[in-house]
């Protein structure tokens, strides 16, 4: 029998039912009285100057209320503390198509969206930045002033160990470029937000968000508001995955116009700008050179990256450090140095999505894994097993390891696919691939500086024997809410379902600092398990002294507080309530949970990269190459996930059935791509999310490596299986046709012309993807090649030239 | 802003509701901001995306693609209309029990979805499912959970 009475069981999640019978409120399904509807007007222009702007006569529109506009939040903002650089609608100057200039509210949405085309606004063109290439050598065109150099946001670059050392002393050194295409969240609930200022001078915003804390911080900022006087919501999120971590012009924009007109107002973005809104997966050049021993052990690593980053910060510096900060947490690297550069674009911004500046990495690493087993001929299991990081470690660039269970992961793959056996075996146009890959269990710093804690809850006890969880952890649909109320009721001896949860609302719950970086599970559920400890300490002394039994013998579950060896002798959770109440007063307790120190280095750039625990996880991918069409099947796909311990089994795997839907559709088809500036595929007709009838068998296995420090020994589960799926396929994809593609996605036109047969004179080729970058050798017309192998550069040549126009 | 309202007859989940509407809103927004029947979600408004699937006369209809006028005395089925009073429908009991709702968004329109599917072939293959909800898109789950909460609720329907 388990030693626990909930974890580890497959209830069902405390809020499946109100998602079942349409009850769940998301924050466009809200309708107060009196409520206005907002609309943004966006920039047709990719860059340029804002000349004029006049809204007189859309002000003049019957049925408009109030109109604001940039001037009215010039306030610099960003979800990152050190690089703010955006403002809530643009001010002077539009950096994308598709930035926020005005918002309009009126009292229907047809109104409010007739009146946008009553805004006068003149632009003067600037000429655009497209390509990461373009971007460090354009000296003449700053898309942001600030930049030193070029359209360089961020510059980094971190040494660790004898690199030459390390490459001196390998037998054998792979030198590969690789191309990780740009992608998008793409979530089914667009994003939303309704404000209400009250006559009370307090404002509320519930919005579709996972950061309600950091939102909370900039809406002081820029609306000029104390904190004390705004209360952020966090509404359900309908799928977020890193889309909804960032604060948006439309949350600003409702909360401005619900000021200006005391009423409430709703903005809910279409489709169309939910694909602007982007802050989604980076395009990223790669360059790995890796030396190796003839027997494969990694005597270097050197890691170049170069991020093609959307017009603003976003989390961009975080995005680039994490390019290179957890290369090496999977393998054994004695020496590595990294070199990342993150440029401005005149494109949506990015930001993080899934995996965050770890999937780009992971894929190009594994890859080369893959072209080094072959090189040296190894099976490429068993030679990732042979050099992995061991567990209770540190790694060179000085992070903590912990638990470590990616062998385990290794092992269960090659017991449930065969993979060393079918590896080469399948016969052409059929392949197998596998890669491992690891993830944080929250990021180990906040984004802003402070000694507070990471994660705070609280849980009442009531005199009925209710129990109400607080905390400020916001429901993405990952499972926070039943996390938080199944970690309380292990602790408490009652059932998730017993729990009433308070989530995402920063004035009902302490902060916890938002559902990203994986974080919720290790740290809320830590900060919750704090907290319920202390509750259950005061109904265990009234329960042993009611039963004359010693505290230490007791135990609590199934609502009962009773001593295992006479299970007939007991008290219930109620009763025991009341007797503690009685004794000790009302029932609250609060926990908290910040992750301990030194579990990173303390080099400049060291705070990305550390956490409290790291997930590991492999994938083995099955796949069938149609050597005629290019089209590529993804058969199978088979992922091993070391989460430390699956509080709900059916939940965790259900994170990692969704992330490996996710790399599938990055690797095959999903590229956020533009031509002018123009998304080219702004809908999801055109972005092609893989449908039931395109996803392949996903099998999740779960592999338990119990943290000592995770709750109840967990870890996460949301975001490190995604990473190895890509690779996976890519190396089966090797496996099937003998072509390397160190660039994504691989869609059939890319197979076809592979296999030279995109017309009838192709040559087949044995590697697709990119051979350098412009700027590094000097010799333009290479360079021009090559930019013109990138996705951008092959759609430049085609858009009509930049130039001044004007309206 | 000149209002062109008409009044609008709906029979939606077994009741005769009159509301005034705009005639070029779409059956999507009336349901949900005429009669309040919000469980019926919106992701594209464009025919993409399968959220706003709701069963007219038993058959899956995508609700934004919709006018109201066209569908006269129709039934119209949302998922506030799936449980019967205090019993739930098996698909949502066994939606439940294999976590096939992560974020909730594509669940109404997938559980409609289902349930036309199940009310015309019971026992559906796997393939049969799969083409069922072919037009509903999950970004969530990788429809693991939801093939395998369907063919749950078939054998217990």
């Amino acid at each position: 029998m388990s030693e626990f009475s909930v974890i580890g069981r497959r209830l069902p999640k405390v809020n499946s039912w109100a998602h079942l019978t349409g009850q769940a409120r998301y924050a466009d399904d809200l309708f107060l009285p009196r409520m206005l509807y907002g609309r943004l007007l966006r920039s047709t222009r990719p860059h340029a100057r804002i000349r004029r702007l006049d809204v007189s006569r859309a002000a003049a529109h019957p049925g408009v209320v109030a109109i604001v506009t940039g001037a009215d939040m010039p306030a610099k903002m960003g979800i990152m503390p050190s690089t703010q650089d955006e403002t809530a609608l643009a001010v002077d100057k539009v950096r994308y198509v598709g930035e926020p200039v005005a918002a309009v509210a009126a009292v229907d949405e047809d109104t409010a969206f007739d009146a946008l085309s009553l805004i006068d606004i003149d632009y003067e063109d600037l000429e655009p930045i497209f390509t990461i290439e373009e971007a460090l050598e354009r000296e003449d065109v700053k898309i942001h002033d600030e930049s030193k150099r070029a359209n360089v946001f961020k510059e980094v670059h971190l040494s660790f160990g004898d690199l030459d050392g390390g490459f001196a002393s390998a037998d054998h050194v792979r030198d590969d470029w690789f191309f990780f295409e740009g992608n998008t969240h793409a979530p089914i609930e667009s994003h939303s937000a309704v404000a209400s200022y009250g006559g009370d001078d307090k404002l509320t915003l519930w919005t579709a968000t996972q950061v309600p804390h950091y939102l909370h911080r900039e809406l002081e900022k820029v609306l000029g508001l104390p904190r004390s006087r705004i209360r952020v919501i966090a509404t359900p999120n309908g799928g977020a995955f890193g889309g909804k971590s960032d604060p948006f012009g439309h949350e600003f924009a409702a909360a401005l116009l619900s000021i200006r007109t005391r009423r409430p107002v709703k903005i809910t973005l279409d489709r169309e700008e939910v694909f602007y809104a982007h802050r989604g997966r980076h395009p990223v050049k790669m360059r790995i050179r890796t030396g190796v021993k003839k027997d494969g052990e990694i005597t270097a690593v050197h890691y170049q990256s170069w991020l093609d980053g959307g017009a603003y910060a976003s989390y961009g510096i975080a995005t680039t450090y994490y390019t290179g900060a957890l290369l090496t947490v999977t393998y054994r690297i004695p020496a590595y140095k990294f070199d990342g550069v993150r440029v401005y674009t005149n494109k949506p911004p990015c930001g993080p999505k899934r995996g965050h500046g770890t999937t780009q990495p992971r894929y190009g690493f594994e890859c080369q894994l893959d072209k080094i087993a072959q090189d040296l001929g190894l099976d490429a299991l068993e030679y990732r097993k042979r050099i992995l990081q061991p567990p209770q470690s540190r790694t060179i660039n000085e992070l903590r390891i912990t638990s470590m269970g990616l062998g385990d992961c290794l092992d269960a793959l090659g017991r449930a696919t065969r993979y060393s056996e079918r590896h080469g075996q399948l016969g052409r146009g059929r392949g197998i691939g596998i890669a491992g890959s690891a993830y944080i269990s929250g990021a180990g710093l906040p984004i802003y500086w402070n000694e507070m804690p990471h994660s705070g809850a609280e849980i009442r006890i009531d005199r009925g024997g209710g129990v109400t969880v607080m905390c400020g952890a916001a429901e993405i649909g990952q499972g926070s809410d039943n996390m938080l109320a199944s970690v309380a009721a292990e602790a408490l001896g009652i059932l998730p379902s017993d729990v009433h949860v308070v989530s995402g609302d920063t004035s009902l719950a302490p902060v916890d600092l938002g559902s990203y970086s994986s974080r919720v599970t290790f740290m809320a559920g830590n900060a919750v398990k704090d907290a319920a400890m202390k509750l259950r300490a005061l109904l265990f002394a009234a329960a042993s002294e009611k039963l004359g039994t010693p505290v230490d013998r007791l135990v609590a579950a199934y609502h009962r507080i009773y001593d295992p060896l006479d299970p007939e002798t007991f008290v219930t959770f109620a009763d025991a309530a009341v007797l503690a109440e009685s004794k000790h007063g009302t029932l609250v307790a609060a926990g908290s949970y910040k992750p301990p120190k030194g579990i990173g280095g303390s080099f400049k750039g060291a705070g990305v990269g550390p956490t409290p625990a790291y997930s590991y996880q492999a994938a083995v991918a099955e796949v069938s190459v149609d050597l005629e069409t290019g089209t590529l099947i993804v058969d199978k796909v088979t992922t091993a996930h070391d989460c430390g311990r699956a509080l709900n089994p059916a939940n965790v795997e259900g994170q990692i059935e969704g992330s490996a839907y996710m790399g599938y559709g990055e690797i095959i088809a999903e590229e956020q791509v533009f031509r002018g500036g123009l998304h080219k595929k702004p809908s999801l007709l055109d972005y092609k999310l893989p449908t039931s009838l395109d996803t392949p068998a996903l099998e999740a296995i779960v592999v338990e490596s119990v943290d000592a420090e995770g709750p109840f020994g967990a870890k996460e589960a949301g975001e490190g299986p995604l990473n190895p799926v890509i690779p996976a396929i890519a190396n089966a994809v090797y496996d099937a046709i003998g072509v390397r593609f160190d660039e994504t996605p691989i869609t059939p036109e890319k197979i076809l012309d592979a296999l030279g047969k995109r017309d009838n004179r192709g040559i087949p080729k044995t590697r697709i993807g990119p051979d350098g970058l412009a700027d590094r050798d000097g010799d333009p017309k290479r360079a021009r090649r090559r930019l013109d192998a990138s996705t951008e550069g092959r759609d430049s040549r085609g858009a009509p030239p930049p130039g001044p126009r004007s309206t | 802003m000149t209002s062109t309202k008409e009044l609008i007859t709906l029979r939606v989940n077994g009741e005769r509701r009159t509301v005034a509407a705009e005639p070029h809103h779409t059956l999507l927004e009336v349901l949900r901001e005429e009669l309040d029947l919000t469980g019926t979600k919106h992701g594209c408004e464009l025919g993409e995306c399968g959220a706003c699937t709701v069963l007219v006369n038993g058959a899956p209809v995508l609700s934004c693609l919709t006018l109201p006028s066209l569908i006269g005395d129709a039934d119209v089925t949302t998922v506030e209309g799936l449980a019967t009073g205090e019993r739930l429908h098996p698909l949502q009991i066994a939606f439940a029990e294999e976590g096939a709702a992560q974020c909730g968004y594509c669940t109404p329109g997938m559980l409609m979805a289902a349930k036309a599917l199940l009310d015309a072939t019971p026992r559906p293959t796997h393939e049969q499912i799969a083409m069922a909800i072919s037009g509903n898109l999950c970004r969530c789950t990788g429809y693991t959970a939801i093939y395998e909460a369907i063919e749950k609720a078939a054998l217990r329907s």
